[in-house]
């Protein structure tokens, strides 16, 4: 028993920290309240608390949510008509979701990355030739769903994807279309 | 035995565990086809194609089905935290699942109650929830690409869709980020990191370069990473040190894909399909102690 103890020591995880999970802010506590009931149902790990100093605006209640699955959970509160404030890491709740996108020109394809996932389509066809990058279990369902199809026709990515990787490649799917003036 | 654990993108397909084999654009596990395309199935064909050009066990397989829902993930973290221990595993690869801190821990801590831990490589989610953790130094190997770097370097960022624009702004400058990312000890041991040149690196500093073949048409194929990662997992299990798996598969994965005369729209099975003669190639030079130079000559000509 004790040499168990003592090998549990060696990785002991760090105290205090949240690096999995996200707050969810609304305007008011009733709104907190279904949002509550709402993921609960739906079979999520969800928790009232009360909200961090650096996210004081809104209500007096938070709700902490798992981080990855974020895009899953926006989309079933849109689809109930409910808009957080801001979704936010726990652990630094003044991070942003990336802003820089990197773009490359391979002369009949282009590819944009946002963060960790690239997406790349043919500049003639506006096919969706290729998805790479990511590392969330929705990516390679992602690529199965939208390589092949023309990127007007195809569903956003917000539409199929679950998870920050699945946000990511959104925002390189509409910096594409940006670019393409689709 | 090479262990290796990650997910299908499909939800009705279940808990599997076994040698998958390898029948053209297929894996088989369990009576189950599985299609070759990316992510934990081209990890898994590319290992096997290293081990069988080693004359090595062909790796052992845990898969699940997930979309990004999180649920066969979920399943794998439980059969992994009950079972994991018992497996006589030598390395163990971890790929794509749903980041998840707390099960990931109670995966390690099974790991590491049994005692002496076999090599551990993380990529893909597992890569990203290893870090989260604050348990990145446990592992011996991590593969990120530039994006996933930038995320390693930013001691912050819970995944890389949070990585802070004075970090990405940085991505020109490789051996900064590798610095930053082991002084935050967000590293694993070694870092394999993928890009138009590859590196391989400790806390020490860089041990290797690759950059030839350069075929820059590989960047937009989505699974060349995991090919790589499959076949340095391979190689160690060969019994190859870690560092030199690392700059042999990154050579193999290049001549792989030059072999394929990819555009971006090329998909990684044809480049898996030339494998095994990248491959040779490189056992071959290797053997042979020859230069760099010279194994491109024989691959070339090959």
């Amino acid at each position: 028993m004790g040499f168990k103890i003592l090998k549990r020591r060696k990785t002991t995880a760090r105290k205090g920290k949240s690096p999995d999970r996200g707050f969810l802010s609304f305007h008011n506590t009733s709104e907190v309240i279904r949002v509550e009931s709402l993921l609960k149902e739906n079979g999520w790990d969800v928790r009232v608390m009360g909200p961090p100093p650096e996210l004081r605006t809104g209500c007096d209640l938070v709700i902490e949510f798992p981080l990855v699955e974020q895009l899953n959970i926006l989309r079933l509160l849109e689809q109930n008509k409910i808009t957080p404030l801001e979704a936010v890491p726990v652990d630094d709740p003044l991070l942003k979701p990336v802003e820089l996108f990197k773009t490359k020109d391979f002369g009949q394809h282009l590819m944009v990355r946002a963060a960790n996932m690239k997406l790349t389509i043919d500049k003639g066809t506006l096919a969706i030739v290729n998805i790479s990058g990511g590392g969330c279990p929705d990516v390679p369902y992602l690529a199965e769903s939208l390589v092949g199809k023309e990127i007007r026709q195809a569903p956003p990515p917000k539409e199929l994807g679950h998870t920050l990787c699945g946000y990511a490649l959104q925002l390189a799917y509409e910096e594409l279309m940006r670019q393409c003036s689709c | 035995m090479l262990v290796l654990i990650g997910t299908v993108p499909d939800n009705d397909f279940p808990l599997v565990s076994g040698t998958a084999v390898l029948n053209g654009n297929s894996l088989w596990l369990e009576g189950h086809e599985i299609s070759i395309k990316r992510g934990t199935p081209a990890l898994i064909a590319a290992a096997s194609m290293v081990c069988e050009a080693l004359g090595i066990d062909a790796p052992f397989s845990f898969l699940a089905g997930d979309t990004g829902l999180g649920d066969g993930s979920r399943k794998l973290y439980e059969h992994l935290k009950a079972g994991i221990a018992s497996l006589d595993a030598g390395v163990i690869c971890f790929h794509y699942l749903q980041p998840d801190v707390d099960r990931h821990n109670r995966v390690l801590w099974a790991l590491e109650e049994k005692g002496k831990l076999p090599v551990l490589i993380a990529d893909a989610g597992y890569m990203y929830v290893a870090k989260m953790s604050g348990f990145a130094g446990t592992y011996d190997l991590f593969t990120p690409d530039i994006g996933e770097l930038a995320f390693l370097a930013d001691d912050a960022a819970p995944h890389p869709f949070y990585t802070r624009g004075f970090i990405l702004h940085e991505e020109e400058n490789v051996p900064g980020l590798i610095k930053r990312a082991f002084e935050g000890e967000n590293a694993a041991k070694t870092l394999l990191i993928k890009g138009a040149r590859d590196y391989i690196c400790t806390k020490d500093g860089i041990l290797a370069t690759v950059d030839g073949p350069q075929v820059e048409a590989l960047e937009p194929i989505g699974g060349t990473g995991d090919t790589l990662t499959g076949m340095v997992a391979a190689l160690t299990y060969g019994g190859y040190p870690l560092a030199a798996a690392a700059t042999m598969a990154a050579r193999a994965n290049r001549m792989a894909g030059d072999l394929a005369q990819p555009t971006p729209a090329t998909q990684v099975a044809e480049i898996i399909r030339k494998i095994p003669r990248a491959l040779k190639a490189v056992l071959d030079g290797t053997a042979n102690g020859r230069e760099q130079t010279c194994l491109a000559d024989k691959y070339a000509h090959g």
